[in-house]
């Protein structure tokens, strides 16, 4: 029992800083206060500035056909400016990639997940008191569990057989105990049920005022629609606020699983499921989907992908913002962003943000599906039952409706994106396309 | 030489002494005598080798998985084949070994002699039930050829509507295992029903009994449920009539009722019987009755029935109503009671009795600590609010785990040790088969308890890449599993051996009180040379005698100093 205690307390109350998923970025650490120390994240107009800092130059480049590098001086240029502006993150222009608008780099912060050895700490409001059922039974499976296992070891070693040792007559059975050993375990489970059943009550039900969220979640992508058109891979919400989330899918099963916010729900297709949480802390937590959904379904939204191992290194997240002003400041920017990108960044983005990326590579090796990497623009490729000219109108038909014209030596598991893209996007997937062939 | 040994004067009217009669083994020979036999026995020692084989098939699959887990991202192979990899674990595991390992093998060949019968009810339809199972067994992993199996042993819709593998080979190889499932359970209602002998009133049947009784009645209620669910999935993929695919106005959550409607029972037909065994072992080698007999029999009854009402539960964050919930979480607590019953009852059992730890008791002791792990981490799960975290992680996939493999694979590992030597007529060899059980237990706890973690801290289930914070407790994971792997391995390896090593085995070699200990050791055809007389169950205090003590007591007779007993046939060990 000495040593257990110890133990024990620790399970309870010792608290252990989880692992950190590497980040995307290599922007300093910042603090869970969003705005303040973020490169561009103070004014409004810094913002601004930097999204028109990658478009300019990005639109310059389209046609260059070496977007890899044009980006990267785009890029250097605008994290200049964002130094001069803060001080920080002058090493994310090394490695090349087009300067991150301040919400993104919220996103790819690293995940800050606080928590005790069993759990992450509940950032929803709603969650407590299901985290108190939590540790409430896991004290009572502890007690009855080393009740169990003491009383096992203790009488066989009691009553083990050794020479000259015999069974000693005993009741066979034995009422009292019987009827005993069997009412405490209905009351505990008549509790058990009753305090579930009361904290899941709030933990589903949200209130009436609520920001609502669309989600569409599909093979292998999430996409959160909000409430003025913006659209993203990755969930933006205020702190403080009730959100309430829309959800439905394009094709198979899936389910919005965020463990900090103890909010699970699976997302069936051509059906609304909802799902709510009022979170507490400002901060950037992990989004899963818990629901097997096939191939990617480890990966979904997967916006950095280890080439060589596959490990997916930023996932879906969640991001908290400090609150509802700062939520709006994401809803304005994000949607600049979206409007004023040159054709291939913003292609470049859909690319990351819609999933494309774990099927499709951008360096020539098939993966799920065809590289986007294509020598052969502009030639007649092999399709199944014939063959195609591989220009702007065979890849805008294979994003609608990828079944139509399939490539040969691919499963045909792409969901048809019809419907799911503004025209503008689908220029930019094109753009970006036709700005990776050689 | 005669029975020298002074007995007790009750234990006289028990056979004794060698056998005329050749044991079923050698009663006939050559393949056709096999292939087409009606003798239970053999048909469950076919059963039981089969079983073995899509056991190490199964395990296998886990440690290959369990391998590419070790590291995030790719480790030895990649997404599409790790989806194939635990969806073949869980199928093969399932339907293929733990759903016909009790009843159809170990069942087949213990239960009619501890009734005290001569076969089973239908014979033919025993031989055609086993039959099935082949075929069956045979589709699933003809899955592999065909393009493998990617939609995990749930075969959700519409996933598997979509998906390009071999659903229609695997969905009628588990249409076949389900009526190999039906066949066995009605062949046992019926025998347990009308081949009692004179004197074994319902009460008098071992606990043993009751639970394959418990379970003949989910098998033949539950399994046509999965028998329609798989025909509907296969209609549904071949001629699209919408019923589970929701563009064409289906219901992909129906299949969820459907598949749990079946599969949830079929939880209880894998834990049932895995109950009923470790009745047995720890009533026969701690030499007591089992205690609160009446309260374990019903329980397994009240659990058979049950279990029909929670599948639900699978189903909390499906979409379902709130209701439904409600309801279905309710009733799951109700299932939490007579488990808790059983756990106390068996731990009382040990009160004041000889407990001998042969590999057979070391078996029922890891079952009662696994299964108390098992049993309260369900309660976590049925609790509404906490489900809604944990579900469809780790934890799940931990406690699982714990039910169907650390109870019932434990089980009948114990019920294997236990009556190996009855039904082979070979002593294993204990020490190995100690450690073996021991490295069992350890490997199990190793694998599975950092699920527990994981789970809590969020690690969604069948995901092939995972964070890095998680690696830790894969990586212990991934060790646990080799040590449990290599256990079974060595138990498979060193049982067959007895085949030709082992020691001839006594009539009664633990001194258990049911009726095939009084049976030829390997019985008979027909199982008795005479009569089994029912005495009064799990008494052990005179009539029956642990074998090895009937040596201690021999021996220290002066006058019977290094004479050789006839029962046994041969040298004891020591």
């Amino acid at each position: 029992m000495k040593r257990v205690l110890p133990v024990l307390l620790a399970l309870f109350i010792g608290t252990s800083a989880y692992a950190q998923t590497p980040g995307g970025s290599a922007i300093a650490p910042t603090p869970a206060n969003a705005g303040e120390s973020v490169p561009m994240a103070d004014p409004t107009s810094g913002s601004n500035a930097a999204t028109a800092g990658s478009a300019v130059p990005g639109s310059g480049s389209a046609t260059n056909g070496n977007n890899q590098a044009t980006s990267g001086s785009a890029g250097s240029d605008a994290t200049g400016s964002a130094a001069a502006g803060s001080g920080a993150g002058s090493a994310a222009a090394a490695k090349g990639p087009p300067v991150k608008a301040w919400y993104d780099v919220l996103a790819d912060k690293d995940i800050e997940e606080q928590g005790t050895f069993w759990m992450p700490k509940a950032v929803n409001q709603a969650a407590d008191e299901s985290d108190m059922m939590f540790y409430a039974v896991l004290a009572l499976s502890v007690f009855f569990f080393l009740a169990i296992a003491i009383a096992v070891i203790y009488l066989t070693i009691k009553y083990r057989h050794r020479p000259g040792h015999k069974p000693e007559p005993s009741a066979a059975h034995n009422d009292v105990l019987e009827i005993t050993w069997t009412v405490i375990p209905t009351i505990i489970c008549v509790f058990l049920f009753w305090y579930g059943w009361h904290s899941y009550i709030r933990v589903v039900t949200p209130p009436n005022k609520a920001i609502e969220i669309d989600v569409l979640a599909q093979r292998w992508s999430w996409t959160f629609t909000h409430e003025n058109g913006v659209t993203d891979s990755d969930l933006h919400i205020p702190a403080g606020v009730p959100v309430r989330l829309v959800m439905t899918s394009k094709d198979v099963l899936h389910s919005f699983y965020a463990p900090a916010m103890r909010v699970k729900q699976d997302v069936v297709p051509r059906r609304y499921t909802y799902a709510w949480f009022d979170a507490t802390k400002p901060g950037t937590y992990r989004l899963t989907c818990a629901e097997y959904c096939g191939t990617s379904h480890a990966q979904m939204s997967c916006q950095k992908l280890d080439p060589v191992s596959g490990h997916c290194d930023r996932r879906a997240v969640v991001v908290v913002h400090k609150d509802l002003e700062e939520y709006e400041r994401y809803l304005n920017d994000k949607i600049t962003e979206q409007m004023n990108m040159a054709p291939v960044d913003l292609g470049k983005m859909l690319y990351d943000k819609k999933g494309c990326s774990s099927c499709h590579t951008v360096d020539g090796s098939a993966r799920v599906g065809p590289s986007w990497k294509q020598p052969d623009w502009g030639k007649e490729i092999q399709i199944v039952g014939g063959s195609v000219k591989m220009d702007e109108n065979y890849v805008r038909e294979s994003i609608l409706y990828p079944a139509k014209k399939a490539r040969p030596g691919f499963p045909n598991s792409m969901p048809p994106f019809e419907g799911q893209l503004k025209d503008k996007e689908l220029e930019g997937l094109i753009a970006y396309i036709k700005s990776l062939k050689q | 030489m005669a029975t020298t040994d002074a007995f007790p004067e009750s234990l006289k009217s028990l056979p004794q002494g060698p056998v005329i009669e050749p044991d079923f083994l050698h009663v006939t020979k050559g393949w056709k005598s096999w292939a087409f036999t009606l003798d239970h026995k053999r048909i469950g020692m076919m059963y039981l080798f089969g079983i073995l084989f899509a056991l190490l098939l199964g395990g296998s699959f886990a440690l290959l998985l369990r391998t590419e887990l070790w590291a995030p991202g790719k480790t030895i192979v990649g997404p599409d084949t790790y989806n194939q990899f635990f969806t073949l674990h869980g199928a093969v595991m399932v339907f293929l070994v733990i759903i016909p390992g009790i009843p159809a093998a170990l069942g087949n060949i213990i239960m009619p002699i501890q009734l005290g019968a001569p076969d089973v009810a239908f014979p033919r339809l025993n031989l055609a039930s086993f039959y099935l199972w082949c075929s069956g067994a045979t589709l699933l992993v003809l899955t592999i050829p065909f393009g493998g199996l990617d939609t995990g042993w749930t075969l959700y819709t519409p996933y598997s509507l979509e998906t390009h593998t071999a659903v229609m080979v695997a969905t009628s190889g588990v249409f076949l295992l389900g009526f190999s499932s039906i066949f066995t359970g009605l062949n046992f209602l019926v025998t347990i029903h009308k081949f009692r002998p004179q004197g074994m009133g319902w009460f008098q049947l071992p606990l043993n009994i009751w639970a394959i009784y418990g379970t003949a009645i989910m098998q033949v209620l539950a399994t046509p449920v999965l028998g329609i669910t798989v025909l509907l999935l296969t209609v549904e993929r071949f001629g699209h009539i919408g019923i589970f695919d929701p563009t064409m106005g289906g219901d992909p959550v129906l299949f969820q009722h459907f598949f749990w409607f079946y599969s949830h029972p079929a939880v209880y037909i894998m834990i049932i019987p895995g109950m009923g065994v470790v009745s047995e072992l720890i009533s026969t080698y701690a030499r007591k009755p089992i205690f609160g007999y009446r309260f374990v029999a019903y329980s397994s009854l009240s659990l058979a029935l049950l279990s029909f009402l929670v599948w639900g539960h699978h189903m909390f964050v499906s979409g379902q109503s709130r209701l439904a919930n409600m309801v279905f979480s309710a009733l799951t607590f109700t299932v939490g009671i007579p488990s808790a019953i059983k756990v106390f009852n068996w731990v009382a059992t040990l009160y004041k009795g000889d407990i001998r730890l042969k590999t057979g008791m070391l078996y029922g002791l890891s079952f009662l600590l696994l299964f108390t792990i098992g049993g309260l981490t369900g309660l976590f799960l049925g609790i509404l609010s906490v489900d809604v975290h944990l579900h469809d992680t780790y934890f799940v996939v931990a406690h699982f785990h714990y039910v169907m493999m650390g109870s019932t694979l434990v089980a009948f590992l114990g019920a294997l040790h236990h009556w190996w030597p009855k039904f082979t007529g070979r002593m294993y060899n204990e020490p190995l088969g100690q450690m073996c059980a021991i490295g069992v237990f350890v490997g199990f706890n190793t694998t599975f308890l950092p699920q527990f973690v994981m789970g809590a801290r969020g690690m969604p289930r069948r995901y092939w890449d995972y964070d890095p914070q998680y690696q830790v407790f894969h990586q212990i994971s991934t060790i646990g599993a080799f040590i449990l792997g290599i256990s079974i391995f060595i138990t498979v390896c060193y049982l067959m051996a007895s085949f030709w090593t082992g020691k001839k085995a006594p009539r009664n070699p633990w001194g258990g009180s049911s009726l095939e200990w009084q049976a030829p050791t390997p019985p008979t055809l027909y199982n008795f040379e005479k009569p089994p007389i029912v005495h009064e169950l799990y008494n052990y205090d005179d009539l029956v005698e642990v074998e090895e003590d009937r040596w201690e007591r021999i021996s220290d007779a002066p006058e019977n100093q290094g004479a050789v007993p006839v029962a046994s046939g041969g040298k004891e060990h020591h």
